[in-house]
């Protein structure tokens, strides 16, 4: 009986079931490409995320830098500019030209180094499952073309003159000018034992060979793949960092986007600790928990086991995450939330009062039923049954109408640019071959990994659960108000009001 | 057989309390037919909501065989209702959406019967009443005089013990209401019910063994 009163009752009120159903199915899909898009884009941004800190990495470990005291140049360590200092007879002149060169590899402005003992602390704390350090560099080289001073001296430029005016036929352009480039890249010291979280989780080897344990403490070099490509650099060819000549011994690109890996080249930690003169130095600690709920207790017991250090999660990273996707992030995360709310309050709401109100229509008819026989809680489940087969049809459609919702975005692939600073600061050049400048000028920006990246919504059960949840969620509650409601109807008032 | 005693309904209005039954006492023997005439508001349907368990007495006692419905929880006046009482309204009371079989199986659905048993009760209930041949139909689709004779058949396809009847031929003509009267009172007669009529019709009335009379919230004995 309960299945076919059912039946005739929505099929034969065909427009409140309409309504309730359309309006659950309208919330529904909307929860649903709401809550695929804010998973898409926190994928997208564990990906870029990824090709910074690694797969695998929960908490990164850093230190700000400290303003320098008055007085101090703010160069210590390596930190600050870089600037290149020349001695008199200092390079190789010829022709009333002299060509200068120097390469200085230093841990870059806005960026800090700390001591490698962080490393140990964090590696021996509860619930880190694994913990590896890098440091984060910024190679400039600098090589120039100015006017040999005894020359131009020599032949009558007058005292006080203003530098480089001296007679015409010297300097590169034969006219007493002077010419120069700075070239800054990023390098990353890691660790070559291969620990499961950093850097080069993240990436995959285009070409020769990855890091092996017996590289430490050896001038080789892993390159960046797109940078190997602009610098014209292959495997078995050789790149100068901070003054010593490196053999390359493979080229990697990142796997977790089509974005640049973190660095432009990577050598041995030890390495790079000595080129650099930052002995025991490192710039970040990657640390992986034991589990996913272990991460904020991890975090507590970094931060107060390194009281000067920024521990920040995964979560706290993806805030660094900037460019459209990040405006994507905020748009899902602010109006796509509370305009899934409104929807789904309003479709509620609708479902509610047409079922309360439907239930006021059918006074006489409850009251009848309860007249000949049909206990309160056999009514209630009459109505509450009605109005949870409304919220699973809007259910239903509106996981299909979601689905399509989701199909359509996966289809059009909305294209979003995302960059994310890497924790520690590096030169600002591009390359070899990088812009002229002054002296000083390198090393003063900040450097990012910049991506494209198409927007694709997974499809989970868990999505797919939770707009069952919401439909019946919604039946439920619909179906409380009215089964309460009818309920309360005492057969005699019930035939009385009828009357 | 129905007890009343001391029988007494008030009202709480804005105006007042109002007394729709005033210390009613009334003894009716199982298988009897009554009539139950009176002007309007002087507390026939009242009268009529108590026999059929559907109201509570403000004071006094209403007993049918054995059980004393004016203690009873609601629980067990909704088991009574199904098994025992029929009830028959003035204005048919059917659900529209259902078909006339499947409105005289929701007066079953309370007993707990397979599917094929109610489906079973209700056809013969419909072809007892005249009605074989519209089982498919829906009330809107029947005459007046159909739709009362479904609701008929609803309330005696529990083969109850008593039919409580409210205005059964008021929205009926002169014609249809005689049907209506001759297919009750061979009911009466064939099923040995106990039948209460509440009618202010007088040809309908004439027909009852026994006629009462309702004024004021007080009974008295009609000839």
């Amino acid at each position: 009986m309960f299945g076919t009163y059912l039946y005739r009752e929505l099929s034969n009120r065909r427009k409140q079931t309409t309504i309730i159903a359309a309006g659950m199915a309208l919330a529904i899909a909307l929860v649903m490409i709401v809550s695929g898009v804010a998973a898409g884009v926190r994928d997208a941004q564990g990906s870029v995320l990824a090709s910074i800190y690694g797969v695998g990495t929960d908490i990164t470990v850093t230190q700000e830098p400290e303003q320098p005291a008055e007085g101090e140049a703010g160069q210590g360590q390596g930190q600050g500019p870089s600037r290149f200092e020349f001695g008199a007879e200092e390079g190789d002149s010829a022709d009333g030209t002299t060509a200068l060169a120097q390469s200085q590899l230093t841990s870059g402005a806005g960026s800090t180094t700390f001591d490698a003992t962080a490393l140990t602390a964090a590696a021996g704390l509860d619930d880190v499952a694994a913990a590896t350090a890098t440091l984060t560099l910024s190679n400039v080289s600098f090589s120039g073309e100015i006017p040999t001073g005894d020359a131009a001296a020599a032949e009558g430029a007058a005292p006080g003159a203003e530098p480089g005016t001296g007679e015409a036929g010297r300097g590169p352009d034969g006219a007493g000018g002077s010419s120069f480039s700075v070239d800054t890249f990023s390098v990353t010291g890691i660790d070559v034992a291969g620990e499961s979280v950093g850097p080069l989780t993240s990436v995959g080897l285009v070409d020769g060979r990855a890091f092996e344990t017996t590289d430490a403490g050896t001038n080789v070099v892993v390159l960046d793949s797109g940078y190997a490509t602009t610098s014209e650099l292959s495997v078995g060819d050789t790149v100068e960092i901070g003054g010593e000549e490196f053999d390359i011994i493979g080229t990697v690109s990142s796997t977790s986007s089509d974005s640049t890996t973190a660095s432009n080249t990577y050598i041995p930690l030890d390495t790079a600790q000595r080129i650099s003169g930052l002995e025991d130095q490192i710039s970040t600690v990657y640390v992986q928990a034991a589990s996913s709920t272990e991460i904020t207790a991890v975090q507590a017991s970094l931060q107060t086991a390194l009281p000067d250090a920024t521990v920040k999660t995964q979560e706290d990273l993806a805030s660094s995450v900037s460019g459209s996707l990040s405006t994507a992030s905020d748009l899902v995360g602010k109006l796509g939330t509370w305009l899934s709310i409104i929807v789904l309050a309003a479709a509620f709401l609708i479902s509610v009062l047409l079922t309360t109100s439907g239930v006021a229509r059918r006074t006489r008819e409850f009251g009848t039923l309860k007249a000949i026989g049909w206990s309160n809680g056999a009514v209630v489940r009459q109505v509450a049954g009605e109005s949870l087969v409304q919220g699973a049809i809007g259910g239903v459609v509106g996981v299909a109408v979601g689905l399509l919702g989701i199909l359509a975005i996966n289809i059009a692939a909305p294209v979003l640019s995302a960059s994310a600073a890497a924790t520690t600061a590096v030169g600002g050049g591009a390359g070899p071959g990088g812009r002229n400048g002054r002296f000083g000028d390198a090393a003063t920006t900040t450097a990012a990994a910049t991506t494209d990246i198409a927007l694709q919504i997974p499809v989970t059960l868990g999505i797919i659960g939770i707009a069952v949840a919401l439909a019946i969620l919604g039946g439920l509650i619909a179906g409380a108000f009215g089964g309460w409601r009818a309920a309360r109807l005492r057969p005699a008032e019930a035939l009385r009001s009828a009357a | 057989m129905y007890e009343l005693s001391e029988l007494t309904k008030t009202y709480e209005t804005k105006r007042g309390v109002v007394s729709a039954l005033n210390k009613v006492t009334l003894s009716i023997p199982t298988g009897q037919m009554v009539a139950i005439q009176g002007p309007t508001g002087g507390g026939k349907s009242t009268l009529l909501q108590m026999l059929g368990a559907l109201e509570r007495p403000t004071s006094g006692a209403v007993t049918l065989g054995d059980d004393e419905l004016s203690k009873m929880p609601d629980s067990r006046l909704a088991e009574i209702r199904a098994r025992t009482i029929g009830f028959v309204f003035q204005g048919f009371n059917l659900i529209p959406t259902l078909t006339a079989q499947e409105n005289v199986e929701t007066a079953l659905a309370p007993l707990g019967l397979s599917n094929t048993e109610r489906q079973r009760r209700a056809t013969e209930a419909l072809e007892k009443v005249g009605l074989a041949e519209r089982l498919t139909h829906h009330p809107s689709e029947l005459s007046g005089g159909q739709q009362q004779r479904v609701a008929i058949a609803r309330a005696l396809v529990k083969e109850p013990k008593v039919l409580l009847a409210d205005e059964p031929t008021g929205n009926l003509d002169e014609q249809t209401r005689d049907e209506i009267m001759d297919l009750l009172e061979g009911l009466w007669r064939d099923e040995g019910l106990t039948l209460i009529i509440v009618t202010h019709d007088s040809a309908v009335a004439k027909r009852a063994e026994r006629r009462l009379q309702l004024k004021h919230g007080a009974v008295t004995e009609k000839k």
